[in-house]
């Protein structure tokens, strides 16, 4: 069912097949999807710099440990995933999938890490600029990864499907993107929200 | 009617998208269709519908001014007018009626067969009745709709005095972000189209000055509509869930929002404009019979308007209490925007300059948009001024300089567009008499309803008031006549849409002589357009006079453009291309 529509692409000055639009498109939407973030960050640092009631009284600011332990997991799933890919592309496909999978686990620790965070704050989202700024850039982002979490989990029931990657790797790359840019707008994040405390 | 049923070919029936000819061709635009011609046609009539609801707004308002005294409406109700007056017109009109003339232009104007994504174009389109509606329905909801104006400002849009959790400024909020999610969506798809699927030999300078335009524009939303959302979900936060962004009290900065509204809201104007300078710098070469003059520097023009556009929005502020230093800035950026428009400008008239022009409605229309534009353009460097800003800001000056640019600029390039592109996409030519009867009115209207505002507004009259003093009461006495004159000028223009698509007289492939790869189309095309038979491009567009041709064997597609009026399609071309 996939050649005549494909080649009727082909037909399109060389500029690629259907299959390529896939990751333009991702790549525009994450580049446009930056700039949202962009705002948050700003808007947070604005704040942060300008407010004159920052924190909230009784709040010593961020506990570091386990959110640098959910930071790393995160970060190194980024690897993770990368070489799912790369089992894809020599086509071992059961070995994809057990990447892939282990990919999803990493995040699915990153959101409970993230929800256990949470529910142990002595702030709320009330508690002035600083916990309203606080959970709307982590919900922000946590609304990403679970999307990507979504994404990927999709992918994985599509790798199911006979003939699936016939015609190149059917969004796992572009997937595989939005994960990247997932883990690295966290690693901002956590410069600014962990790190940046002071 | 009956030319129709004589063409008919009952494998149609069997086609899983109904196409032009067949007996239920209409209930295609109510249905979720993936087809870019049709997701085209719904985006302008559901356009137009909001035209005349926000048209309507318009015409109580200026029957509130047209005396001094608050008599018709009361202020607040006065209030919610003109905040959904914009904000209709704005969201529900401009922003998706271009959108339908990228999908309708964009896949003939590469030889491409469709969008990109065309499950996401229909995703896109069919939010704006959702978002259309929600805005509707929060004139309906206790309190009534949104009464801080289209800005929005904090801490106005932040009281909520019956502390419902569902008012009108809620309603509004999510009105303008599933706006933002459906042009984020088709953002992506135009951009993905243009880079990906234009036809063989078709580069970058060989590509219609629309299409550049079209690029452009949805590359302000790209990086300029994520900050309005951005704003917008913490404005939300702020009405509906105790935090406090934008309260100072709370130690929140209300200036935050006015940054993040106008870092795309001042962008978003050229969101509006570069796809109707695209549409000028299509029109005036088909009806000047000239090259577009410059097409290049046209064409780069676009994105230094892009650039500059994104770097100008503290001239919205300059009475904000931004410091000088920042207010010298943003007058000196903005004033630079005047370079590449400029550019444009002169382009397109040495464009008519010694043309052989054919004063069609279409061009009329161009015509008038261009001389509004200019002096739209004159007003809006003088409100670049910081002097000038601060002594005319918030008063009609501004109200009449920016629907300069809004209407007698962009809603007449819509209308030229509609006019020259009508026969293309519908098979039938619209009426000449009537649509010269539009643009007189339409020129006559909008001219006595925006020029005077100009004058009360050097007066002193301020804006988005329902009362004023009777100094001013001539200006306005003016202005309330134009506008009840453009209601009327509407008339023609329905009753020429209605009437030539039902019964108009049959279109040719090019009733315009007009060069462009749309053209060498059936009209209306097919719904693949070119299918596989993409012809390869071999010149620039525009070749007026210059005896070239634009694509190799042209008189092979023009003669099969001509051949078939009404196609039915193969068998071979009705499967869709599923999206991967």
């Amino acid at each position: 069912m996939s050649a005549t529509p494909r080649g009727s692409h082909d037909a399109h000055g060389g500029h690629g097949g259907h299959g390529g639009h896939n990751l333009t498109g991702m790549v525009i939407f994450l580049l446009s999807e930056s700039v949202i973030f962009l705002a948050f960050f700003a808007g947070y640092a604005v704040l942060k710099v300008s407010s004159p009631i920052w924190r909230p009284e009784g709040v010593d600011g961020l506990a570091v440990r386990e959110p640098l332990i959910n930071t790393i997991v995160l970060v190194s799933s980024s690897f993770v995933a990368w070489f799912a890919e790369t089992r894809l592309r020599r086509g071992q496909l059961w070995a994809f999938r057990a990447v892939w999978l282990l990919t999803m686990a990493m995040g699915t620790w990153f959101v409970i890490g993230q929800a256990i965070e949470w529910r142990e704050l002595a702030f709320g989202l009330g508690s002035g600029v600083f916990g309203a700024t606080f959970y709307l850039l982590t919900g922000f982002h946590g609304l990403h990864v679970i999307t990507g979490l979504l994404l990927m989990a999709l992918m994985l029931w599509r790798s199911f499907q006979p003939g699936n990657y016939d015609g190149g790797e059917a969004g796992v790359t572009s997937v595989s993107l939005f994960w990247h840019f997932v883990d690295v707008i966290w690693v901002v994040l956590f410069l600014l929200l962990y790190v940046w405390q002071r | 009617m009956s030319s129709t049923s004589a063409s008919f070919d009952p494998r149609v029936l069997r086609a899983p998208h109904p196409v032009p000819g067949a007996p239920d061709n209409w209930k295609r635009f109510f249905t979720f269709n993936t087809d870019a011609k049709v997701i085209g046609i719904q985006y302008i009539a559901l356009a137009l519908f909001f035209l005349l609801v926000g048209g309507l707004l318009a015409m109580i308002m200026r029957g509130e001014l047209i005396t001094p005294p608050a008599d018709l409406v009361d202020p607040s109700v006065y209030n919610g007018l003109y905040t959904m007056h914009g904000t209709v017109m704005l969201f529900l009109f401009l922003f998706p009626i271009l959108n339908g003339f990228n999908n309708l232009l964009i896949p003939p104007m590469i030889g491409a067969p469709d969008m990109a994504f065309p499950r996401l174009n229909a995703l896109a389109f069919w939010l704006f009745p959702l978002f259309g509606t929600i805005l509707m329905v929060s004139f309906f909801v206790p309190g009534g709709p949104s009464t801080s104006g289209w800005w929005a400002y904090p801490p106005l849009s932040t009281q909520n005095p019956l502390g419902l959790f569902v008012n009108g400024q809620f309603l509004w909020i999510l009105a303008v972000a599933l706006s933002g999610v459906s042009s984020i969506m088709g953002a992506v798809n135009f951009v993905t189209t243009i880079l990906r699927m234009r036809a063989p030999g078709m580069g970058w300078f060989r590509l219609p000055i629309f299409c550049w335009t079209a690029v452009a524009a949805q590359v302000i939303q790209l990086v300029g509509l994520p900050v309005l959302t951005g704003g917008a979900v913490m404005l939300l936060f702020d009405l509906s869930f105790g935090t406090s962004f934008y309260q100072p009290e709370g130690g929140g900065d209300p200036m935050l929002y006015q940054h993040f509204f106008w870092f795309y809201s001042h962008p978003a104007v050229y969101v509006m404009a570069l796809p109707v300078f695209g549409i000028f710098s299509e029109l005036f070469p088909v009806y000047a019979r000239k090259p577009l003059f410059g097409y290049e520097f046209v064409a780069v023009a676009s994105f230094g308007i892009t650039f500059l556009s994104l770097i100008v929005w503290v001239h919205h502020m300059f009475y904000s209490g931004t410091p000088q230093w920042m207010r010298n800035l943003f007058m000196a950026t903005t004033m630079l925007i005047a370079v590449p428009t400029g550019i444009k400008v002169f382009a397109w008239i040495a464009t008519l300059w010694r043309g052989r022009l054919r004063l069609t409605t279409a061009m009329l229309f161009c015509l008038g948009g261009l001389i509004n534009f200019i002096f739209a353009g004159i007003t809006g460097v003088m409100l670049a001024t910081v002097p000038v800003d601060i002594h005319v800001g918030n008063t009609y000056f501004v109200v009449g300089h920016f629907h300069y640019v809004i209407f007698n600029t962009l809603t007449f390039g819509v209308f030229a567009a509609i006019y020259h592109w009508f026969p293309k996409f519908t098979g039938r030519l619209m009426y000449e008499g009537l649509g010269k009867l539009h643009f007189v009115l339409t020129f006559v209207g909008s001219t006595l309803n925006f020029l005077p505002m100009h004058w009360a507004g050097l007066m002193g009259m301020p804006r988005r008031v329902a009362s004023y003093d009777p100094e001013f009461a001539l200006a306005n006495v003016l202005a309330s006549l134009g506008a009840f004159l453009l209601g009327v000028a509407m008339i023609p223009f329905l009753l020429n849409l209605v009437s030539s698509w039902a019964r108009g007289e049959r279109a040719s492939a090019n009733p315009w002589q007009a060069i462009g790869l749309e053209w060498l189309l059936p009209s209306p095309p097919p719904l693949e357009n070119f299918e596989e038979d993409v012809p390869t491009v071999l010149n620039g567009p525009y070749g007026y006079g210059l005896n070239r041709p634009l694509v190799a064997d042209e008189a092979r597609y023009i003669a099969r453009a001509n051949a078939s009026p009404a196609p039915t399609p193969t068998p071979a071309s009705t499967p869709r291309r599923p999206e991967p």
